[in-house]
């Protein structure tokens, strides 16, 4: 037999200073590649069909990331999408929906790391930003486990005063258009969308403009947590430029408000008085508070449908 | 340049005049809206609709000859077609026998649609390829060029029962068969995709390729027609959509 033992021959240290010499070379020539976040509809990370963008800088003054500016089509097509997976998700189990919520909480977990980064570099300290990924996962864990259980508390049975037997259940809204803050851009935005898919409804949602980073790294975490492709479209942009499109589409049947402009809101009412959607406010002062961790979330996005069953005297 | 249909097994009187009456109007909140081409039923729904578009420019279109597949004697397919005729169908749908086609018995085919358009009298006769089933594009032309020299007055893509439907490509292929039979006899056949266009966009596209093919007389409901009632209401979501500026929702437009 022969000897394969492959030998590894020692470098100089002339190699070795040389090869450093190189790297440091490269770098000092090397571009940055920007990462280009792109938006989420239909389960896809396309760009914004218009192929506008705009260059977000850190609170330093430094590009960090071009973000895509969607237009009125982008929005368009995200409630296409958004109206055809509504019915399917809406039927699947409560117990189905709960686990699937709970399973974006493991992903997110597995990569806070990278939530923190992002949330450092748009401005947040890091003992903050901590606290805001982890109360993200928190929140979305208080969801999942409310999944299979706001029907039964906000569900009833009707004394009537004739022979029927006569209840009332919550069935989903439908498609939700969601205005993300502007601050708390994680948890925020977690907090409004939560109650509103383990409810059965779809969502288009509108990422806060200056701090889109974690709501764009958030739909690559959607993406690899089982939520069905359409459940959740999110969108960057301008808000200014998407807000009434949000309140005026006849397809959109609430819309949550979550920023923090009562100029906007009431863009929003006179817009939805059009096509009678319904809207809801939500902007609590402080994203932490015991307010957005209540059932009451769920129900703000069910419609309570009641029938009369007849029955024998 | 739209044919409304319905050609269900589950098909009520109700649901015919229903659909006779979005023929009409297809919209409330439009009355200003043309009413649109045909109405497209089974023949013995042909009295029920003739009568709910009495006084309409809505012609009665009736499909015969054992639709969808086709699979009868020619004696029966012919008493079909003079029975809905006598009924009031303006025009017949008829299928070819694609297992024949394809068998290449082009005589027994040839010679099937001739019989039928005999019995249409002054009728219109449309001749349903049904080109999901005969595979090739080179089958489409040879069963076009076979349907126009039997006499067809105009010929469709499809039943609507079999996928593919209408397709851009084969609808081509038809087109240009039309084309080339012009140039040859000077006689204008019309052209009906059928199934499987359910957007406005994608109506326009088949326009602008009739009209590519074989020009602007073409875009006429005498020689050209859409069979999807899909369309009609995406159709209607658009020019409201254009009037408010505002997306629409299909749950303000009627589904039937």
């Amino acid at each position: 037999m022969t000897d394969k033992t492959i030998k590894f021959e020692k470098r100089s240290a002339s190699d070795e200073s040389k090869a450093i010499e190189g790297v440091e070379q490269a770098k000092s020539s090397r571009l940055n590649v920007l990462k280009t976040y792109k938006i989420y509809i239909d389960g896809k990370f396309p760009r914004s069909e218009s192929g506008r963008y705009y260059t977000l800088e850190s609170a330093k003054g430094k590009a960090i990331a071009n973000v895509s500016l969607c237009s009125r089509k982008d929005f368009r097509d995200a409630v296409t999408a958004a109206r055809a997976a509504q019915l399917k998700w809406a039927s699947a189990t409560a117990y189905n929906r709960g686990q699937i919520l709970y399973r974006i909480a493991e992903m997110l977990e597995a990569r806070r790391t990278q939530f923190i980064e992002e949330l450092v570099l748009q401005g947040s300290t890091s003992e903050a930003a901590q606290a805001e990924v982890e109360t993200s996962i928190d929140r979305l864990v208080y969801f999942a486990g409310w999944s299979d259980k706001y029907q039964q508390i906000f569900s009833s049975v009707n004394p009537v005063a004739s022979s029927h037997f006569n209840f009332s259940i919550l069935e989903p809204t439908g498609v939700v258009g969601l205005l993300a803050p502007e601050e708390n851009s994680l948890l925020g935005l977690i907090s409004a969308l939560a109650p509103i898919i383990v409810g059965g409804n779809s969502c288009v949602l509108l990422a806060s403009g200056s701090k889109p980073l974690c709501s764009v790294s958030f739909a690559e975490v959607l993406n690899s947590s089982d939520v069905p492709a359409g459940v959740v479209n999110i969108l960057t942009g301008y808000r200014k430029e998407l807000l009434s499109h949000f309140s005026s589409h006849m397809d959109v049947n609430a819309v949550v408000y979550a920023g923090d402009s009562d100029d906007e809101f009431k863009t929003i009412q006179q817009n939805a008085v059009s096509n009678l959607k319904r809207i809801i406010r939500f902007s609590p002062k402080n994203w932490y508070s015991p307010e957005c961790e209540s059932p009451y979330r769920i129900l703000d996005c069910q419609e309570t449908k009641t029938t009369w069953h007849p029955i024998g005297n | 340049m739209l044919d409304l249909t319905t050609l269900d097994a589950k098909d009520t009187d109700g649901k015919v005049k229903q659909l006779c009456r979005k023929a009409i109007r297809p919209h409330d909140s439009l009355p200003d809206l043309p009413s649109v081409a045909a109405v497209c039923v089974y023949p013995n729904f042909v009295s029920t609709a003739k009568e709910a578009l009495s006084g309409s420019s809505v012609k009665v279109a009736a499909v015969a000859t054992a639709f969808p597949s086709g699979m009868s004697t020619l004696k029966v397919k012919l008493r079909e077609t003079k029975w809905a005729v006598n009924q009031g169908a303006d025009e017949i749908d008829m299928v070819i026998s694609r297992g024949k086609f394809l068998a290449g018995e082009y005589d027994f085919v040839s010679d099937e649609i001739a019989a039928v358009k005999e019995e249409c009298g002054p009728a219109h006769l449309k001749v349903i390829l049904e080109t999901g089933e005969l595979s090739t594009l080179d089958n489409i032309r040879k069963a076009s060029d076979l349907a126009m020299e039997a006499g067809a007055d105009f010929i469709k893509t499809s039943t609507g029962k079999i996928q593919p439907a209408a397709t851009l490509p084969v609808t081509l292929v038809m087109l240009e068969a039309i084309r080339d039979f012009y140039y040859r006899t000077g006689k204008k056949i019309g052209m009906k995709p059928a199934g499987g266009i359910a957007t406005a966009k994608l109506a326009l596209q088949y326009l602008v390729m009739v009209r590519e093919t074989l020009g602007q007389e073409w875009l006429s409901p005498d020689w050209f027609r859409f069979g999807a009632s899909v369309l009609a209401n995406d159709l209607l979501r658009q020019i409201v959509k254009e009037q408010t500026g505002v997306y629409q929702s299909f749950d303000y437009f009627t589904k039937d």
